[in-house]
This record gives C-alpha cells, structure tokens and sequence, in this order.
C-alpha cells in the first residue's frame, strides 16, 4: 500500500508538471488578453513536430532551443495577422478563430508528418534511468521534465511580479485600457505575450514529445484537459494553473491506482434484477472514471465558484 | 486512387440514373480514409486495390474486373451507412469493411435491413477486421462473413497456448474500456480459468479508450501486483504509450497482445527495446516459414512499399472468387450460399473454413514476437530492422468456437 | 429601415408586399422541398437530402444559443444525441408495447428527451454566460460523451442502440421504409421545426434573448432575470436539437456514442457559425453548404478537413457575419437599385481570387499527395497536375503569390466602388 502511494504520487507529480508546462502559457495569454486560446494545445503539437524534425537534423539541445523560437514566431504571426483583425468583433469570435486553426493546424500536421506516431526518442544523454523506487525505475528524462517545469513556473512567476514587464501584464488583468491609457503600445505587447505563450507551448512539446507520443492527434488528447486546469485553478493566475495541474494530476492518478466500486464497498446488486443503469453504475469502479474525474471538477468549480481557485475575474 | 472516379459517380448518380454499366464488379471498401484513421484505412485500400488487381490479371471472376470503390466513413457508423448507400447507388453488390466494431454492427444491420427491404437487390457484407463476437453470435445476419478471427477465437488460440507455457503463473489483464475490451477480459478470465486454473489473475484493469497519455500509475500496478504475463486487447496509441511506460519503468513481463503489430505498433515497441517480450496473435505474418505466403508477402512489399497487415483480405478475395466461381454466379444470394461451409486454403497455409452457422472463417492462428530477426526471417517492420518471430501455430480445430447465432435465412 | 422618408401610404404597401413576400419565400422552401426528390431521386441524393433537412434543424436549433441568446455551446451535441437516444428507445417501447404510435410522431419524443436534459442540467450551465458557459459546455460535453459508454444498459456501449423503423404502427399506409418516405417526414418536421423556431424569434421571449445577448445589465434593469431568459432559451434550443436527433435516429436506425460526440458539436458550430448567426436562415444556408462540402469533399480529397479550417478561418476573419452576412449586406444596394454599379468590380476581383484559390488548393494538394507517397494527379477545372513535378509546384507558388497580390488590388477597387453605391443608398433612404 505505502508503495503504491509513494509511487502514485510521484507519477501524480510528474503529470501534474507537465500540464503545468502546457497551461502556464494559455494562463499567460488569458490574463494579458482575454482570449481562450483554442489552437494552444496546437502549438504544444507544433513544438513536438518541430522538436523532432530539428532533433533530426541538428540534434535534440539546439532543438530545445530553436523549435520554441519557431513555435512562438508563428504564435506571434496569428496574433498580428488574425486574432487583431478579430478582435473587434469580440471574444467569441476570436475564440473561434482559435477553434478553427486548431482544426487546421492538425490537419496541417498530419498531411507533413503523416498519422502515424513518430519516432521521436528520448536523448541519449537522459536515457538512464535516475533511481529506482520499489524496484520501480525513474527515468532521469522524467526528472529533466520536472526541473524544466519548476523552472518555469519560477521565471515567470518573477517576471510577472518583480518586472516592469509583470507589473504591465498585472495591470492589464485588472484595468486593461488604462495601461493602453498609460501610452503603451499594447498592440506589440499583445503580440510577445502571444509569442511568449505559444513558446512556452512549444517548450512542453519538444520536451514532453519523446516521453509520450508524438502524433498528430496529441493536441485533441490533451486540449481540453488543459481548459480544466486553467478554468479550475482561476483564469490568468499562475499559481491557481500551478495547483491545479498538481491536484488534476494527482487525483488522475490516485484515481487509477483504486480499484474500488460501489459494489466492492456495498457488495453486488441481486443479479435476478438483471442489468440497469444502477447495475452500470454499481460495477463500475474509480479507476474506470478516472479520466472523466477532472471534468467532474470543472462543472463542479464553476457552478461554485465561477472565478476558479485563485482566479481575480470572472469569465 | 480511385477517389475522382468516385466523385464523379457520386456526382452523377446525384443527377439521377445508374451511369455505368455493369461490365466490372463494383466492390465497396468502406474505412476511414481521412481524420484519426486514414492511415489505417489507406492501408487497407492498398492491400484490396493489390488484391483485385491480382485477380484481374488473371482474368477477373467469371470474365468480370473488379474495380474497388473507396468510401471514406470517417470511423464513424452514421457516416458508413451514408457511403454504404453511396455504393449501392454506384452498383456495388459487396461491400467490404474493418475498422470498428460499431462500424461494423451498424453496417450488418444496415446491409440487413436493405436486404428485406429491397429483394433482388441484395447486397452481401464481407467484414475483414471488426472482432467483437457478437456480430457472429447475439447479432449475427446472413448477410455479414467475417475472416477475421473473433476476439473469443484470438482467446482461445492464446489460451491454447499459454496452457502449455508453464513459465506463466501470474496474469494481469488490462484492456480498453468498451466492448472490444471487455470481450478480452470476459474471455481471459473464462478461457484461462477453464485451461490452466493454477494460474492466477492477479489484476484486471479497464482504463477509457484512447484518453491516457501517461500509462505510469497503470504500470505502478502491474509492478505492485507481481504478474509475470499481461494479456491486452490494447491498440493504437494505447498499445504504444503503454508500452513505452512499461518500459520507462523497468518492468519485465510478457505481452501478449492483439494489435501490437498494428500501425505504429512496431516503431513503439522498437523504441522500449522489449526485445521478443511482446507477443501478438494473428491469422498470419510475414516470416510464417510458409513459402507461398512468403512470396506474396515479398511482391506485395515490391509493389505497395508497406508489409502485408492483413492476410485475411487476401483470403477474403480469393474466397469471394472461389464462391462465386462455384455458384457460376455473381448474384450476392447465390454467392453467399456457395460462401457457407466453403473450406479453403489459406495464404499462411492449412485449411479454414467459413462455418454455416454463423459466417465466421476459421483458419489457424499464429503466436508471434517482436525482436531481433534470425537469418531465416527476411522481413522487418516499419523499416525498423526488427520482425515477427514464430512461436506458436494453432490448428483450426483447435480454435473452434461455439457460437449462439439463430440465422434468418432468405 | 428608415421610415423617416417615405410616405404611410407606402409603408402600407410596402408592409403588405413584404407580407407577400415573407409567405411567399417559405412557400417556396416548401415546394421546393416537395419538388427535389422527384428531381434527383437515386438513393444517394434522398440520403444527401434527408442529412441536410437533419442538419438544417440542428443548426437552427444551436443558433437559439449562439445567434439569438448569445451563448457559445461546445456541446450542443448532447441534447441531440440524447434525442436521438430516446428516440430510438421509444421506436423499440413502441414495437415491444405494441403502442399505437406511428413513425411521425417519434422525433417529438427526440425532442422530449433533448429538452428533459436541457431542463435538469440547464439551470446551473445558464448561470452565467460567456467564457463560464462555454467551459461548463464543454466539460458537460466530455461527461455525458464518456458517461455513455460506462452507462451500456442505456446507451449500448459503442455500437450504440439499433431499432427498426418499419416495425413501428402504420400510418396512411406508409412503412417508412424506403428512403423517399423518409426524406418526407423529415421534410415535414424540417418546415415544422423552422416555423416553430422563426416563430420563436418573434416572440417577447425571442425579443428578450436577443436583448439579454446584447445587454443582459439593461435587462435586469427593466425588471426581467437574465438567467432565467437564458435557462428558457437552452431548453427549447435543447428541445430542437432533440427534433434533429430523432430524425438522425429514424434515418439511420441506429443511436450510438458518435452522436454526442466532440465532433457533432463542432460541426454543428461550423455550420451555424458559416452560415451566420445574425440572420434566421443563415444555420440554414451553412447546414446546407457543411453537410455538402462533407459529403462532397471527402470523395476528392483526404484532407477536407484542412478545408473546412481554412474556410471556417476566413470567414471568422473577413465576413463575421457568415453567409448570410454577406447577403444581406447588399440589400440596401439592392433595394437603392445600385447593385449593378458594384458587379463589375466584383468580377473583376473574382478572376485573381479564384486564382489564389487555385493556387492555395493546389499547394495543398500537391503536399497531402507527396507526402502520402500516392502521387496521383490533381484534377483541377480538367487540368491535370502532377504532384511532383516543378511545373505544379511552379504553377502554384505564381497563382498564390501572383493571386494575392493582384487580389488585393482588386479588392480595394470592390471596396471604394462599394462605399459609393452605399452611399447612394444612404442618400436615396436606405440604410447601408
């Protein structure tokens, strides 16, 4: 048992940094501009393709480096060439916009790469496992993961509240036109924060592409489990999107690891009354609904408290 | 590709009439040829498109060609009954499709349907991938024939098997959580218990289909529960993702899988490096030893540049020829009686049958694995340099079935 | 319209003529509806057909919310295939009960069961709006669509519930099962449907939507509840999806998981959101062009969803208000009779933008093929392009490069030709 919970824990932890990795840029653009980026878990897709196409051809550090440059470039080109012409039709058509690319930024991927997963590896420098708990091994990869999540979270948190910077993308959360007010060109901040998001996107691609798989249906797979974690730990608040990718990773996995039902607690239903709905819902145990938990909590949180765990606004 | 041709019939069967003349047999292939599945359902396309060609070459069935009409239904049963009806208006009489039991289900239903309601316009349902058993038992029709083993022949073949490895004590079994799955694990527990009941089932596991990324916690429970074997239906990217975990992890069992040699499959399990660890059971590969099946595999390799993923349509094809070469006819009721209890050679060698009963083809079952290839094996996978090795070959009779299908015949 | 300078006498006409002429536009729609089948009858046309008049009422229904109400669902699709659910199960009640409950009386059932949803989970989702809305959506979305296939004894599992439409009582001697009886009765409850709904537009509750949508403050202010006109108009927008999904479920025989599907809902949203919320018949036009361009395009090219993105995409960014947007921008031109002084600016801009689209598709063509090593030519227009030779690729590099650029220009000249005809317009009484 204790095995099981020091282990599931860990592997809680490591999900849980990786959605960190992912949401701490949609965080960055919602508080800065308001838009619920659709198309972010598209950019995390990009930077996995990029990452493993430039792995190929100048090998996985400079990859590191270059695919979320790339990834951030094209996120900066969406917003100057789409997202500002719609912004003045309002929210909802920029969240469509989003929406739209997307559905094309998927297909594009799939008609460079093809459908197929890639073989997109782990470096040889971090192909070792790093220790070995319960004779369970630790990928040092895995670790890297970690440090690089933490190291994030840590940057941009300092940048958001000890710089000029910060102190603009905190002013623009609150009282957005009086920093426009404030003569700043907020066309061009709107533009690097965009970058700035999408590069961070970019960044959890090219390092989660080789520990899970890269293939053109990744950013469908992870896209609205990213919403849960934004909306769930408040909308444009970092630490909110940083507790609450560790609580969705965690419940996720601790969700797994118990196997039990309603009729493992309170013993099976008369089997003469033949299967029904109660009979489905009796059998089935946690582990099966583990995935569905997160938006569960979703429903539950807004319903509830419609700004999110550490969120300042509503909607 | 035969894509504009069929555009152009859709086109003008959309103005009204029937605008080509029968001189070939229109065959339907219906898959997904776009979004999540194209790659599979293109593979697919290719290995029919090789296989009439084949045929064609040769003269065509009773003087006739056969022309393959590729449908694209998305993976999506709504969708497939549209393009079924696509077919039907292109004057295609069969119909053939594989990916999806739901798909599947509703197409023999639909086939079904059609059928009573138009007589004299039959059309006939050849099934070449779709394992859930109950299209032969509870919803079986005269109208659908499956070569591909069900998921409850896969079994007992596996079973018949493992009976005999006595390396085997603990078992974990996790599957994807619908009726596929499900019918894994049903019959895991049934089969296994009834064969070896030493062995313990140690863990039995139902996670959602296609949602994991991280298969960890699920690893973290194989390894805690001490299992030497796992047995999965899994396919796809959770075949792959759970593979990898597995091996992230260090743990060292057994697989023993359905679809690890599906697309994909192959460059996953390279990358863990289980190097013959991972096992799949299949009505055919392509290092079986047997020397025709070898030679189609090495010209079908030549010509379409992927390795053959189903040994079934080739016999599906040459079975379709046999049936209706017996009826003298090129009527789907004619076809499909000639079809029933018809034996047949098969590619991989050793005589299957198609039973009465319920349209279901046995033919004897392969247990193979993924490594490192010895030097009489001459094909790799996915360019990967590693193949399937053989382990094990079951007999037909062995892997009989009973089945509880009341068929309504016309 | 501007009343200010024209006389009551010919308002008066005017109102009786636009009266003629409203009756007269749906009367069209209904002979229309009656006349098609027997012009295009082969069975894959009645299918086409039938898949549209579904389409036409599920997206009618979705722009309730979005267009009307102003509430952005990504799961629209639930209500319909709920519908489609109970529909199904109701058909087979029917024949097991041996209820005297012919076919066409099933989608109300459909109905029934969209809006039974839409009544328990409706109050807490129309709490609020915006953003809070759509994540509810969403997450709602994902629940029920994962729920179904835990819950098997109601939803099947994955292949879903199948049921015979024949075997349902009689009615007028119909068996409802050839194609033709079942394009009709979903032609019938397409025309139901969309009065039923156009009717609802002009309602005070349809009036109060639309304020609630624009201002929902003010609406509080004159004393109405903002959450409760919102929570009225999600259940009969869940009522109508219902509709859909029971003449999906009577056209098909069949109710599976794919019905409330991610993948519906978007679909749903792309054709609403294409056609254009502002108008009535704009879901009708974008349900129409989507179901088309679905059925159409996936036998020319694998990659008609890249299609459907880059359309969806433009028109989000150059015609927000969809189709029917762009048509309706012309009548003030139309009725000023300055409409002709624009056309030919338009064809002149039509030449390098078709160009440009040549150029895009056969960009994007030549890739997909390269790319899935098929290598089949690209028929366009009947000329046939190799996917790999230079000469394609050439060609296609000068129509999108060439294309955009004079586009451009051209287009420029449509706008200023525009902004005179509208500006005669404005002078001659009507509003551009």
């Amino acid at each position: 048992m204790l095995e099981l919970i020091v282990i599931s824990t860990l592997n809680g932890l490591l999900f849980g940094m990786l959605l960190f990795l992912l949401s701490s840029g949609l965080t960055v653009i919602f508080s800065m501009m308001g838009v619920l980026n659709f198309a972010h878990a598209s950019f995390y897709m990009l930077g996995a393709f990029f990452g493993f196409q430039l792995t190929k051809w100048v090998g996985f550090w400079p990859a590191l480096l270059l695919a979320p440059l790339l990834v951030g470039a094209i996120g900066m080109a969406v917003e100057r060439y789409g997202l500002r012409n719609t912004h003045k039709h309002g929210h909802v058509a920029e969240l469509l916009l989003t929406f739209g690319l997307a559905f094309a930024i998927e297909e594009i991927v799939a008609m460079m790469w093809g459908r197929s997963p890639v073989d997109y590896r782990v470096p040889a420098l971090l192909d070792f496992p790093a220790f070995t708990i319960f004779s369970t091994n630790y990928p040092a990869y895995k670790i890297f993961m970690l440090a690089v999540s933490i190291l994030i979270f840590i940057v941009l948190l300092t940048v958001l509240k000890r710089t000029r910077v910060g102190l603009i993308v905190q002013a623009a959360l609150t009282h957005p036109h009086m920093v426009g007010h404030l003569g700043h060109n907020v066309g061009r901040i709107f533009m690097l924060v965009f970058g700035v998001g999408s590069a961070l996107a970019g960044i959890a691609g090219v390092i989660a592409g080789p520990a899970l798989v890269t293939q053109s249906d990744m950013a469908a797979a992870l896209g609205p489990i990213l919403f849960v974690v934004i909306v769930f730990g408040g909308l444009g608040s970092l630490p909110g999107a940083f507790i609450a990718s560790l609580v969705i990773g965690l419940i996720q996995t601790f969700a797994v690891a118990l196997n039990g039902s309603l009729a493992s607690a309170f013993g099976p239903l008369d089997p003469s009354a033949g299967p029904s709905v109660l009979t489905d819902i009796w059998n089935v145990t946690i582990a099966q609904v583990a995935p569905i938990v997160p938006y569960l909590l979703l429903v539950i949180i807004l319903i509830v408290r419609p700004m999110g765990l550490m969120g300042t606004r509503e909607t | 590709m035969h894509k504009l041709a069929i555009a152009a019939a859709a086109a003008l069967t959309m103005l009204g009439g029937a605008a080509f003349a029968q001189e070939t047999i229109k065959f339907g292939y219906i898959d997904p040829l776009s979004g999540g599945g194209a790659s599979i359902g293109e593979g697919g396309l290719k290995t029919f498109q090789y296989l009439a060609d084949e045929i064609n070459a040769k003269g065509g069935i009773l003087g006739r060609k056969i022309e393959i009409l590729p449908l694209d239904n998305k993976t999506n049963p709504q969708e497939s009954l549209v393009q079924a009806q696509k077919a039907i208006d292109a004057g295609a009489r069969f119909i053939t499709q594989g990916n999806g039991s739901s798909v599947a289900a509703a197409l023999s239903d639909f086939v079904t349907k059609n059928n009573t309601r138009n007589p004299g316009k039959e059309v006939l349902y050849f099934n070449y991938a779709a394992v859930d058993p109950s299209l032969t038992n509870e919803k079986c029709s005269f109208w659908h024939f499956r070569w591909d083993a069900s998921s409850d022949i896969k079994m007992e073949a596996l079973t018949s098997y493992m009976k005999d490895v006595a390396a085997i004590k603990k078992v974990y079994l996790i599957n994807q959580d619908y009726s596929f799955g499900q019918s894994v694990r049903a019959d895991a527990r049934k089969m296994l218990g009834a064969k070896r009941p030493d062995i313990q089932i140690v863990g039995d596991e139902l996670h959602p289909l296609l949602k994991i990324t991280d298969f960890s916690p699920y690893i973290a429970k194989i390894k805690a529960s001490g299992a030497d074997s796992v047995v999965t239906g899994n396919w796809g990217q959770d075949i792959a993702l759970l593979l990898k975990a597995a091996a992230d992890a260090g743990l060292k069992v057994n697989w023993y899988t359905y679809y690890a040699g599906g697309a994909g499959g192959p460059t996953a399990i390279k990358q863990t490096g289980l190097d013959h660890q991972v096992f799949q059971i299949t009505e055919g590969f392509a290092n079986s030893g047997h020397q025709p099946a070898m030679d189609f595999e090495k010209a079908f390799r030549a010509k379409v540049n992927m390795s053959l993923w189903y040994p079934r349509a080739v016999n599906e094809m040459r079975m379709f020829k046999a049936a209706a070469e017996k009826a003298n006819s090129l009527d789907p009721v004619k076809v499909a009686a000639a079809l029933e209890d018809l034996k047949f050679e098969v590619l991989d060698g050793g005589e299957g049958v198609m039973r009465k009963d319920d349209h279901q083809f046995f033919q004897p079952i392969y247990i193979s694995s993924f490594g490192k290839l010895a030097a009489n094996e001459p094909f790799d996978e996915e360019g990967t340099g590693w193949g399937w090795h053989l382990v094990s070959k079951i007999d037909t009779s062995k892997t009989m079935v009973p089945t509880t299908c009341k068929m309504t015949r016309p | 319209m501007s009343a200010k300078t024209i006389s009551t006498s010919t308002i008066a006409e005017r109102s009786v003529g636009d009266g003629l002429r409203f009756y007269g536009i749906w009367l069209a729609g209904i002979a229309v509806l009656i006349v098609l089948p027997l012009i295009f009858s082969s069975g894959g046309s009645l299918t086409s057909f039938s898949l549209i008049g579904i389409a036409i009422v599920f997206a009618l229904s979705y722009n309730i919310l979005l267009g009307q109400t102003g509430l952005l669902s990504f799961g629209h699709a639930v209500h319909y295939g709920l519908g489609g659910f109970a529909a199904c199960h109701m058909m087979n009640a029917v024949v097991s009960h041996g209820w005297p409950i012919p076919l066409p009386f099933i989608p109300l059932f459909g109905g029934l069961g969209g809006l039974a949803f839409a009544i328990i989970i409706g109050w807490v989702m129309t709490k609020r709006a915006g953003t809070v809305f759509s994540m509810i959506s969403l997450g709602i979305a994902e629940l029920v669509a994962s729920s179904s296939l835990i819950l098997r004894s109601v939803f099947g599992g994955e292949s879903g519930i199948s049921t015979d439409r024949t075997a349902l009582p009689k009615i007028l001697g119909l068996s409802f099962g050839p194609q033709l009886q079942v394009y009709y009765l979903i032609a019938f409850w397409l025309v139901i449907s969309a009065i039923a709904m156009y009717a609802l537009t002009r309602t005070p509750l349809g009036r109060i939507s639309n304020a609630v949508r624009d201002n929902p403050e003010r609406v509080q202010f004159i004393g109405y509840d903002p959450h409760v006109v919102r929570y009225i108009a999600f259940c009969f927008a869940g009522f109508f999806a219902g509709v859909a999904g029971g003449l999906a479920a009577i056209n098909f025989e069949i109710a599976n998981a794919a019905y409330l599907g991610a993948i519906q809902s978007g679909l749903v949203l792309f054709s609403t959101f294409i056609g254009g919320v502002a108008f009535f018949f704009g879901p009708i036009l974008g349900a129409i062009l989507v179901t088309y361009l679905q059925l159409g395009l996936t036998s020319v090219t694998g990659v008609w969803q890249l299609y459907f993105g880059i359309i969806f995409i433009g028109i989000v960014m150059l015609s927000p208000g969809g189709i029917a947007g762009l048509i309706m921008m012309h009548r003030p031109l139309v009725r000023a009779k300055t409409l002709p002084t624009v056309i030919p600016s338009y064809l002149l801009a039509a030449v390098p933008t078709l160009a440009l689209a040549c150029g895009v598709i056969l960009t994007i063509e030549s890739i997909a093929r390269t790319h899935s090593g098929q290598g089949s030519p690209i028929n366009l227009f009947g000329v046939a392009f190799s996917p790999a030779s230079p000469v394609t690729w050439a060609s296609a590099a000068i129509l999108v490069a060439g294309g955009f650029f004079v586009a451009r220009l051209s287009w420029r000249r449509v706008g200023e030709a525009w902004d005179r005809a509208a500006t005669v317009a404005r002078d001659r009484g009507y509003l551009a």
